[in-house]
């Protein structure tokens, strides 16, 4: 019974010379992995070459500073709370009188640190942040020895002062989202 | 005594350039591996990744150094170690350049020319079966067993045709030595356009003689974890692994010297240039030759899957060897009907 029109008759001839002597058929492998040789390359070397990453691409996170250069966070905890991998930890300060130009609100995150290894790159801390203070950016975490490594600090988180070491992230579709 | 020193200066000239190209070979396996298949290859190590064989080196010198407790401790080591010799001895014979005429005295770039080269090196490389037997037998792994009874009867099967393809050209030359038989290549008068089927069971024999693909059973990985090398670790593994690539390196070197004319290339006597020149020249082409034959052997290991073992030893024993006969036979009539010793 025939179920589909797709089916092949199975045949099993008999070589031909050609076909026995098996040499043909070596040449002609040879005449198809020589032209590999000339073919471009599908590698990417990564440090120095990478590939494009979509717009909604979750990468290492980013803790903004508003325009006149202060932190944004205010260490409420949401995005620890939010964290299903349980990767932020925070201590929260209180901003001294002169710190004005340091951070926005009276209350800070001293220490903030996000376990690179914990993190599974979910992007809900970016979405219960009520101050537009973490993004999740298109930059990927780099490879290390060391497990310690990876528990990064303000010192890897937050971005520069200077408009030359902020970090873009207004190509972001979650870029304006509270807005 | 300036014999001596010659010889001595000529001996460590082949030895590191056959030690170079061996780990450069190892450099370009890779690279030619990832061309072949679309990729780049090492390229971390130096400019164009250089350095690679070095590093290579290295990690193999830092490894540690494992002799199984229930291995065979004196021919664990005499593996590796017989391996490596034999593979290095068969340079010996082999003509590297015509030679170089100095103050009127003449000196051939080759260390020796003993009048049954080929014997020579046929001799030499059947040893070589027993560094891989020996290691094999030693570990004490039926893996590496497996690999060595493979390997030995491999190669005592191919040597056969080998062998056999040998004599026909034997008989048209009518030389044993390697620097006769190229020197009667003189010009394009190549061996190779006489005895075409001598050449092609030659190459196939001499892919099975080096374990190489599609030949290569002995340590074929996924039915043997690692062959008869299974247990080797450190530069012991590095020394097998080393053999192989000098052995290619030889064996592209004899096939280009018995089939290619060797140091000779076409219209070599209407360059004009003085002796000493040309033969420099035809040094730089014998390795050229050399190192498309060892391309070659690349070449087809990205070509051609591994064979099955009764298709290896059907492919010995019930093809080659009947072909090396024919082929001796024609020659053989061949060789009557120019000496007009053959009446129709």
């Amino acid at each position: 019974m025939q179920l589909t029109n797709r089916s092949k008759i199975v045949v099993n001839k008999e070589m031909t010379f050609a076909e026995k002597i098996y040499l043909p058929a070596i040449l002609s492998g040879l005449l198809i992995t020589i032209k590999h040789l000339f073919r471009k390359k599908v590698t990417i070397k990564y440090p120095e070459q990478t590939r494009p990453v979509a717009p909604i691409y979750r990468g290492w996170h980013v803790l903004k500073r508003d325009e006149q250069g202060r932190e944004n966070c205010t260490a409420c905890g949401l995005c620890a709370v939010a964290c299903p991998a349980e990767a932020i930890t925070m201590t929260a300060a209180e901003r001294k009188k002169g710190e004005e130009h340091l951070y926005r609100e009276e209350k800070y995150a001293a220490v903030y640190e996000i376990n690179m290894l914990r993190c599974i790159f979910c992007g809900l801390c970016e979405e219960a942040c009520p101050k537009e203070a973490i993004f999740l950016t298109d930059r990927m975490v780099p490879s290390d020895m060391v497990r310690s490594n990876f528990i990064f600090g303000k010192d890897k988180l937050v971005e520069g002062v200077e408009s030359n070491t902020r970090i873009d992230i207004s190509q972001r579709t979650t870029a304006h989202r509270h807005q | 005594m300036e014999f001596l020193l010659i010889k001595f200066v000529l001996v460590v000239i082949v030895f590191v350039v056959s030690l170079g190209i061996a780990a450069y070979s190892t450099y370009a396996e890779r690279k030619i591996a990832a061309f072949l298949q679309d990729r780049v290859g090492p390229d971390r190590a130096g400019p164009f990744g250089l350095l690679q064989p070095v590093a290579d080196g290295v990690k193999m010198f830092m490894k540690e150094e494992i002799i199984p407790s229930n291995a065979d401790r004196l021919l664990f080591i005499l593996g590796p170690c017989i391996m490596m010799m034999t593979s290095c001895m068969t340079g010996v014979v082999i003509p590297w350049g015509h030679g170089l005429e100095i103050n009127g005295t003449f000196y051939p770039v080759q260390i020796t020319d003993i009048n049954i080269g080929i014997l020579y090196v046929f001799g030499v490389v059947s040893i070589g079966v027993y560094g891989i037997m020996i290691g094999g037998w030693a570990s004490n792994n039926k893996y590496s067993l497996m690999g060595a009874i493979r390997a030995s009867s491999q190669m005592i099967s191919y040597e056969l045709a080998m062998g056999m393809a040998v004599i026909a050209l034997i008989m048209t030359t009518g030389t044993l030595s390697i620097r006769e038989m190229v020197e009667q290549q003189h010009g394009f008068h190549w061996n190779v356009f006489t005895q075409p089927l001598g050449f092609i069971l030659f190459i196939i024999c001499a892919f099975a003689e080096c374990n190489r693909t599609p030949f290569d059973l002995p340590e074929c990985e996924t039915e043997l974890v690692g062959g008869y090398h299974t247990e080797y670790s450190s530069m012991k593994l590095g020394f097998y692994l080393f053999a192989e690539y000098i052995n290619m390196f030889i064996s592209a070197a004899i096939i280009a010297s018995l089939y290619f004319g060797g140091y000779n290339f076409p219209f070599i006597d209407q360059l004009g240039l003085s002796p000493n020149m040309l033969s420099i020249v035809g040094t730089l082409i014998f390795f050229g030759k050399i190192f498309f034959f060892i391309f070659f052997f690349m070449w087809i290991r990205w070509t051609i899957p591994r064979f099955r073992y009764d298709q290896l030893m059907h492919l010995g024993w019930r093809t080659l060897i009947p072909l090396g006969i024919l082929n001796i036979l024609g020659t053989g009539v061949y060789v009557l009907y120019k000496n007009g010793q053959l009446h129709f």
